[in-house]
C-alpha cells in the first residue's frame, strides 16, 4: 500500500493498521457521525428514507456473512436466506413464548443460525462446487418447508407476528430507534468482517477457496475451516434474520426465498467477492436498484403497453445487472473503486 | 394395494416429463460444463411461446409447436452467443451466477407479456382415464410421459450414433483436445444451447397441455436439479432412470408421509432424496466419477 510521505511503519501493530493516517482518521469519524446523526438529517432522515436503510443495513448484515463464506472461503451458498429465516424465527419464537427479553434472543438466534449451517455445511467435507451448491439449494428449500410446517411455533404460511423488542427500558418501535440498533449491529458486522479476513482464519479461507487440496497439503485442517466458514457465515445471517424480525414486525415465509438468496449472491458479484467494500457497495447498489425501480416502474407503466409490473423490470434489470457485471467487470465495483484510486494517487502519471 | 399402485402409476408418469426437463439441463452440462439453473425459465418462455402461436396468432396446433420449438432454439442460440460465450473458461461461481441471471431476465420477461392468471393449453390427448383392473391412469399422463421418453430417446441415439453427436461427446471430454482434431466447439455449444432450449419447450408444452401454463410451470426446472444429480451430471440415460424415480419418491411421499406431516412433502422430497444421493453416491447413478489433482 501506497502511504502518504512521512508515515513509518515503525512496528508491527503499525504496520498491520487499517487506519493508519490523519486523514483517514478523520474520514473514519466523519462517517461515524454521519451514521449517528443520520436520522436527524432532513429528507434522508424522513420515514421513508429511513426506512430504505434500515433494510439496507439489515441485508448488509447478511451479506458479510455470505462474503466470508462464498468470497473468502468459496463454498458457494444458495441458501443465505434460508438461514435469515432460522434467526428470524428463532428469535421470534424465544420472545414471543418464552418471554426472553432482546439481549438473549439475539445471540440465541446467532448460535441456532450457525448450528443449523453447520448441519447443512456437513456435506462441505465431502462435496464442493456444483455438488455444493445443490446441497445449500436443498437447505434452502427444506429449511422454508420445516418453517411453513411446524405452524404451532411459528404461524405457518401465515407468518407471525414478533414482539416489540425491549432495551434497557427502552422500547424498539420507531424507524428511528430501530435504525440506531440495525446501524450499529451493522458497523459491528464490517468491523467483524474487515478484521475476519486479515486474520489467520480468514487467510485459510482463502487458501481452501484458492485450491483446498493445496491448502491441506500445507496444513490447513479442511474439516475445521470449512464448518468454521459455515458457522461465521449462517450465524451472520441469523444476526440479520433477528434483527429483520424485529424491524419488521411480522415474519412470514416469503421474506426469506430463494430469491433473497440470490439477490444476496448478486450484490456480491456486483461489488467484488471477497472484499468488504465490495459488500457494501454491492449492497447499495443492488438495493438502490430495486427502490430505484420500484419508483420508476408505475411511470414506465404509461410509457410501455401491456401490464408492466414493478416485479417484471426489476426481475430484468437484476439480470440484466449481473450478467453485465460478470461479462466486463467480474471483480466488481471495489475493484473499480480501487483502479479509481490508483488512478487519483497517480495523477498526472499513468503508473 | 390398489393406492399403492395409482401413487406408482403416476409418480412413474409425472417423473418421465421430470426426466425431459432434466435431460435439458444434462445436454448443456455434458457439453459446455455449465450447470443451467434457468432450464425452468427457457421451459416456462418456450411454453408461452406456443401459447401465444395458438392464441395470439391463431395457428394450428402442429403448426404452433414447430413454431415454438424454431422460436425457443433462436432464444437458446442468443443466450449462448451472447451471454455465455464471453464467459468461457471462467470460474464456477461466475457460471452459476450468470445462469442466475439469464433465470430472472427470462422469468421477468415471461412475467411482463404473460404475468396474467393460468392460461389453458388446448387439448392434445384424450382427457379420460384408462382402466387397467382396479387402476386409473390418466391418458393425458401417459402419452406425455410416452413422448416424454421418446424425446430422450431419440436424443440419445443422436449423441450415439451421428457424427455431430461424436463431436459433442468429444467436445464433453475435453474442449482443447476436441478443438485441436478440428472440431468447432462454439458450434457444439451453440448447438448444445439449442437443443436443450428446443427439449425444454417441448416438455413444457406437455406439461402444459395438462395442467395449463402459468408461472409455477417453471418450478418443474427446480425438480430438475435433483433427478440430474440422481442420473449423474453427463448421463442421458441415467435422466431416464433418475426421473420416474424421483417421481415415485415424490408421489408416495405425497401419498403416505403427508397425511403424518400436514401436507406438502413431495415438494422438498426430491431435495431430501438428493442430500442422500450426494452423501452417499455424489456422482449420480451414472456420472463420472472425477479424480482430483492439485
Amino acid at each position: 500500500m501506497r502511504l502518504p510521505s512521512g508515515t513509518y511503519s515503525v512496528d508491527y501493530a503499525k504496520d498491520m493498521a487499517i487506519v493508519r493516517t490523519r486523514t483517514q482518521w478523520g474520514l473514519l469519524t466523519a462517517l461515524l457521525v454521519f451514521l449517528v446523526a443520520l436520522p436527524y438529517i432532513p429528507v434522508i432522515g424522513g420515514r421513508y428514507y429511513l426506512g430504505m436503510i434500515n433494510t439496507m443495513l439489515i441485508w448488509l448484515v447478511a451479506l458479510h456473512g455470505l462474503n466470508v463464506l462464498t468470497g473468502l472461503c468459496g463454498q458457494i451458498s444458495l441458501g443465505q436466506a434460508a438461514f435469515m429465516a432460522v434467526g428470524a424465527y428463532s428469535s421470534a419464537i424465544l420472545m414471543d413464548s418464552l418471554g426472553w427479553s432482546f439481549w438473549a434472543t439475539l445471540p440465541s438466534a446467532i448460535i441456532m443460525a450457525a448450528l443449523v449451517g453447520l448441519i447443512f455445511g456437513l456435506p462441505a467435507l465431502r462435496l464442493k462446487g456444483l455438488y455444493l451448491i445443490m446441497t445449500t439449494m436443498a437447505a434452502q428449500f427444506i429449511i422454508v418447508y420445516t418453517v411453513v410446517h411446524i405452524p404451532a411455533l411459528t404461524g405457518g404460511g401465515e407468518g407471525m407476528s414478533v414482539p416489540l423488542a425491549t432495551i434497557g427500558g427502552m422500547v424498539i418501535d420507531t424507524a428511528q430507534s430501530n435504525y440506531y440498533l440495525i446501524m450499529i449491529s451493522a458497523v459491528l458486522a464490517t468491523f467483524l468482517a474487515v478484521n475476519i479476513g486479515r486474520s489467520q482464519m480468514g487467510r485459510a479461507f482463502v487458501a481452501i477457496r484458492d485450491n483446498d487440496i493445496a491448502a491441506e497439503v500445507m496444513g490447513v485442517d479442511l474439516t475445521k475451516y470449512k464448518l468454521l466458514a459455515f458457522a461465521i457465515g449462517c450465524g451472520f445471517a441469523g444476526w440479520a434474520g433477528a434483527l429483520w424480525a424485529n424491524y419488521s414486525q411480522v415474519i412470514t415465509q416469503e421474506q426469506f426465498s430463494i430469491w433473497n438468496s440470490l439477490w444476496l449472491l448478486g450484490m456480491l458479484i456486483v461489488g467484488g467477492q471477497g472484499s468488504v467494500l465490495g459488500a457494501i457497495l454491492g449492497c447499495i447498489f443492488i438495493r438502490g436498484l430495486f427502490e430505484a425501480v420500484s419508483v420508476i416502474a408505475p411511470m414506465l407503466g404509461g410509457l410501455l403497453p401491456g401490464l408492466v409490473s414493478i416485479g417484471s423490470i426489476g426481475q430484468v434489470l437484476f439480470g440484466l445487472v449481473i450478467i453485465v457485471f460478470l461479462v466486463f467487470e467480474p471483480r466488481g465495483l471495489a475493484h473499480r473503486w480501487a483502479i479509481a484510486k490508483a488512478y487519483y494517487r497517480l495523477w498526472p502519471f499513468s503508473y | 394395494m390398489t393406492e399403492f399402485l395409482g401413487f406408482a402409476t403416476s409418480g412413474i408418469l409425472v417423473g418421465a416429463l421430470y426426466s425431459i426437463v432434466a435431460l435439458g439441463v444434462v445436454l448443456i452440462f455434458k457439453t459446455t460444463q455449465v450447470f443451467n439453473l434457468a432450464q425452468g425459465e427457457m421451459l416456462l418462455i418456450g411454453t408461452w411461446l406456443g401459447w401465444a402461436a395458438i392464441a395470439w396468432w391463431h395457428l394450428p396446433i402442429w403448426l404452433a409447436f414447430i413454431v415454438a420449438l424454431v422460436l425457443s432454439a433462436v432464444v437458446g442460440m442468443v443466450i449462448e452467443r451472447f451471454v455465455m460465450r464471453p464467459m468461457v473458461g471462467q470460474p464456477l461461481m461466475a457460471m452459476i451466477m450468470i445462469t442466475i441471471g439469464i433465470l430472472s431476465v427470462l422469468r421477468g420477461i415471461s412475467l411482463y407479456f404473460w404475468g396474467g392468471p393460468t392460461q389453458a393449453f388446448p387439448r392434445m390427448f384424450p382427457a379420460e382415464g384408462l382402466q387397467i383392473g382396479a387402476l386409473s391412469v390418466s391418458l393425458q399422463h401417459l402419452y406425455a410421459a410416452g413422448i416424454a421418453v421418446i424425446l430422450v430417446v431419440l436424443t440419445y441415439a443422436y449423441f450415439r450414433y451421428t457424427r455431430g453427436g461424436l463431436a459433442m461427446r468429444a467436445m464433453a471430454e475435453d474442449h482443447q483436445v476436441a478443438q485441436s482434431v478440428g472440431l468447432s466447439v462454439t458450434r457444439g455449444f451453440s448447438r448444445a444451447w439449442m437443443l436443450s432450449a428446443i427439449v425444454a419447450t417441448a416438455g413444457g408444452i406437455l406439461l402444459g397441455s395438462t395442467v395449463g401454463v402459468d408461472f409455477s410451470l417453471s418450478d418443474i426446472g427446480l425438480k430438475a436439479f435433483p433427478v440430474v444429480m440422481l442420473g449423474g451430471f453427463e448421463s442421458i440415460p441415467g435422466v431416464l432412470l433418475a426421473g420416474p424415480i424421483m417421481g415415485l419418491c415424490e408421489f408416495l411421499g405425497a401419498g403416505y408421509v403427508d397425511p403424518l406431516v400436514g401436507g406438502g412433502i413431495g415438494e422438498i422430497m426430491p431435495f431430501v432424496v438428493m442430500l442422500i444421493v450426494l452423501l452417499f453416491r455424489p456422482y449420480g447413478l451414472f456420472g463420472y466419477k472425477t479424480i482430483e489433482r492439485v
